[in-house]
């Protein structure tokens, strides 16, 4: 039987592998706009246990608009690296130190 | 909740005026030559100020000071004062914009589009009275922020800044949507005034709700830049092209506030004493960090970056407070901050040329023997900034620490006044610089001729003394807002 217990676990799993994703991955950008799409995936994972469990679709429609800005996220992130690579031919996280003091 | 009606549409008159006239916008600049591009730059302040007017003339009237959509979109006093300088900061940023536009190449409607979709994000965040308002008002001041950031293609610097941005404020909003989907299952309710009403009647799981507030208190400190979670500030201040930076660093400090506001208040006040405890931590941190880091700036732009940090540990006091008085006085030090902002970065908007960004204190020197009207403007903002009574910087601490004092934290205010005094030190060496030093040698730029320019500026830097000296209606109404 799965309970509520499980579902917050798995959740919170797929949150911290996010987390760390970003913060301990030093080399490639591409991997970051993942590990940023992965957390966002989680919180949906949330929104969906917990509005079953309570029987609430508010936390199911709440999903479907963070689908949607989480596309339009992405595009723009892409976007920004497309243009970080024109201009540094590089998207490697530790050649990216310009701005600093 | 009902099916839709005239009545929820009316009080969001404002903003459906701006979503209108902006697709409009959008597409006539399609039509529009580059050397006419001026029409775009009035048509936006005018829009600007036209839904100004529309929130000025709807908070008057009782009828449509209301609630729409079943509770998502709340029309109360806060919303209408922050929507107002929201609108008006952003004027004035489009003012003092063009002319560093013009001889980037920058001059373009995508500039101001995204600018005005971000001020329509602010507007809906303002009014936010559900999870689901706040984010996406939220993003949609987020998103077009991190392509701003990134305006200027060709440059290597605004670029890492966009990104480095970018993927902060995605963690960002992304703890932020973790915290409140812990709040949705521990209360099960996104609306605003449900979750408060099921914290009050009955306790529901303590450790999810503990976890939802300790991510929302991150995602709030994230978005409004408090130390630990400053680190995008200055690189993003720096890296930005000026116009831009002073876009980021005056309206969105209001919608930070107003995040803060509706969802620790408005939402979560029935957990006021654990909050309380975590924007102490941020707050003490963030005056210590923002003013001791900024002493030791040479980058005029990096040094208000810090400044802002500094700023921000005052506001977080103010709502720390929990009191009428304690949110009225943030939300004044919020409005007269952004107003002060702009003036501070139309400053460098005003020392700089296209090939010479004026990002250094040291461009600073000796402006007093080369124009004296101006080096008194910096004097007014950098004075303001600093908090030296007359001021409004100083009346906005003022009412901050003395709301501090009232609920018995006494200790922090005493602490905050201490780094004030600290703070001030780095606003007076830029006076220094530009009354004391001798100019540098080289041929001096010409100022820009821009005559709407000058004259905004003399008004806003004379406003801040103004304001210091007459702030007392304003801090009436932004009390009477609090108090509903």
């Amino acid at each position: 039987m799965i309970t509520l217990g499980h579902t917050i676990a798995l959740g919170a799993i797929l949150f911290c592998i996010s987390v760390a994703g970003i913060f301990i991955n030093r080399k490639n950008v591409i991997t970051l706009l993942m590990a940023i799409e992965l957390m966002l995936l989680s919180v949906n994972f949330n929104f969906v246990a917990f509005s079953s469990f309570l029987g609430d679709p508010a936390g199911q429609i709440f999903v479907f608009f963070i689908l949607t800005v989480a596309a339009a996220e992405a595009a723009i992130g892409l976007a920004i690296l497309v243009v970080l690579f024109r201009n540094r031919a590089t998207i490697n996280i530790e050649q990216l130190g310009d701005l600093k003091g | 909740m009902g099916p839709i009606s005239m009545a929820d549409l009316l009080p969001l008159v404002p903003e459906s005026f701006l979503l209108g006239s902006l697709c409009i916008l959008l597409l006539a600049d399609l039509f529009i030559r580059q050397s006419q591009r001026a029409v775009t730059h009035w048509l936006a302040i005018a829009m600007l100020l036209l839904t100004a007017g529309l929130v000025w003339r709807a908070s008057g009237d009782s009828a449509l000071a209301s609630t729409a959509f079943g509770g998502m979109f709340v029309n109360d006093g806060v919303a209408a004062i922050c929507k107002i300088f929201i609108l008006i900061s952003t004027a004035l940023v489009f003012v003092y914009a063009k002319p560093y536009l013009i001889p980037r190449r920058l001059f373009q409607g995508e500039f101001y589009t995204l600018v005005l979709f971000a001020v329509l994000g602010m507007m809906f965040l303002a009014s936010a009275g559900n999870m689901l308002t706040a984010y996406l008002g939220l993003e949609l001041l987020a998103l077009p922020s991190y392509a701003l950031v990134a305006l200027d293609r060709d440059n290597g610097r605004s670029s890492e800044a966009a990104m480095k941005y970018f993927v902060l404020g995605a963690l960002a909003s992304g703890m932020l949507l973790y915290g409140i989907s812990m709040i949705y299952g521990a209360t099960g309710s996104l609306d605003f005034a449900s979750i408060r009403g099921a914290l009050v009647s009955n306790a529901p799981h303590p450790w999810l709700l503990s976890f939802g507030l300790v991510f929302i208190v991150i995602g709030i400190a994230f978005k409004l830049g408090a130390v630990p979670f400053h680190m995008w500030v200055p690189d993003v201040y720096q890296g930005s092209p000026t116009a831009v930076t002073m876009f980021i660093g005056s309206a969105p400090k209001i919608a930070g506030f107003v995040l803060a506001y509706r969802l620790l208040e408005d939402a979560l006040a029935p957990l006021f004493a654990d909050w309380r405890g975590m924007l102490a931590v941020l707050a003490l941190l963030s005056l210590a960090i923002g003013n001791l880091v900024a002493i030791a700036q040479t980058n005029l732009k990096r040094m208000l970056a810090y400044s802002t940090i500094s700023h921000v540990g005052f506001l977080l006091l103010g709502l720390m407070a929990g009191t009428i008085e304690g949110y009225a006085a943030s939300l004044f030090y919020a409005v007269t901050y952004a107003i002060t902002a702009t003036a501070a970065f139309g400053m460098i908007v005003y020392m700089s040329r296209a090939g010479f960004e004026a990002e250094e204190i040291d461009d600073f020197r000796g402006l007093n023997q080369r124009n004296g009207w101006y080096a008194l403007l910096v004097l007014l903002v950098m004075a303001s900034l600093a908090g030296i009574p007359l001021f409004v910087g100083f009346l906005a601490k003022l009412q901050v620490l003395k709301a501090a004092v009232d609920s018995g934290m006494l200790w922090l205010a005493v602490v905050a006044g201490a780094f004030a005094v600290i703070g001030a030190f780095y606003y007076l060496r830029v006076i220094k610089v530009v009354y004391f030093d001798d100019p540098p040698a080289e041929a001096l730029p010409a100022a820009p001729a821009d005559l709407p320019f000058n004259l905004v500026l003399g008004a806003n830097a004379l406003a801040l003394v103004g304001l210091g000296v007459l702030g007392g209606p304003l801090m009436a109404w932004c009390v009477r807002a609090v108090a509903g």
